[in-house]
């Protein structure tokens, strides 16, 4: 039987949805797909050398606000956060990208640098949208060693011979 | 549990990790030797059963005990 293939669009890049990707990319491989994942506009993010990802509350209603530490009561609180003070307060972004960062540490759930480079050392190859590349004014230089860039056309030279297809 | 030729400990790693170091491990195993996984994931129970029927290597055992996970796995030839 000839190996099954995977090909996914990562069109998101903060914290949170950085993760669908890269956790079925590297599953996939290690279940022995052949795997593709084409990166474009904000998914490009997740190629960066020096990757920066954040996540916000704002306006993402079902993202629950837990503290890390403490107490497992205290742990469980959801923190209701009005809209306003989450658009108003400098560093409200930050704070919640340390808070996801230490509750995905603490969950022994990987980080997106370790997910990323276990996919590159299973093969999954990666493509990267070279119109975002220069819609965004990104260099190739500020990108990981091991890309392909290319159009929509090069991903479906793939995604037309695979039998699961993603956007993500 | 029967006798293993290799071991990993995947305790407090969660998914996909477990699945990952497993394919990982057995990469470097020969067809045959069996690997033994612990795990604490309470998901890594179903896939560990679909990653053996997806990758043709024979799950041997799965067991539960005080909140930990074995596998054990044999590579296939």
């Amino acid at each position: 039987m000839a190996d099954k293939k995977l090909g996914i669009i990562a069109s998101k890049g903060t914290l949170d949805w950085a993760y669908p990707p890269f956790i079925l990319a590297s599953t996939a491989a290690a279940l022995g797909y052949e795997v593709q994942v084409f990166f474009t506009f904000y998914g490009l993010a997740l190629l960066k050398k020096n990757l920066d990802l954040k996540v916000s509350p704002l306006g993402n209603p079902a993202m629950p606000m837990k503290m890390p530490f403490g107490p497992k009561w205290f742990q469980g609180i959801n923190w209701n956060m009005p809209n306003a003070l989450m658009a108003n307060v400098p560093g409200f972004e930050s704070l919640a990208t340390v808070l996801m960062k230490q509750t995905v540490k603490n969950n022994g759930v990987a980080s997106i640098a370790e997910l990323r480079d276990l996919c590159r050392e299973a093969d999954v190859k990666m493509i990267a949208c070279q119109m975002t590349v220069e819609l965004f004014g990104f260099n190739h230089s500020d990108f990981i060693d091991g890309l392909e860039f290319g159009g929509a056309a090069t991903f479906f030279e793939f995604a037309g011979e695979t039998d699961v297809c993603l956007f993500i | 549990m029967a006798n293993f030729d290799k071991e990993l400990d995947a305790r407090g790693l969660n998914c996909p990790l477990p699945i990952l170091r497993t394919k990982k491990f057995l990469q470097e195993m020969g067809a045959g030797q069996t690997l033994r996984i612990i795990a604490t994931d309470p998901g890594s129970v179903k896939d560990f059963q679909a990653f053996a029927k997806q990758t043709g290597n024979d799950l041997l055992e799965s067991a539960e005990a005080g909140g930990e996970y074995t596998f054990l796995i044999k590579k296939k030839a």
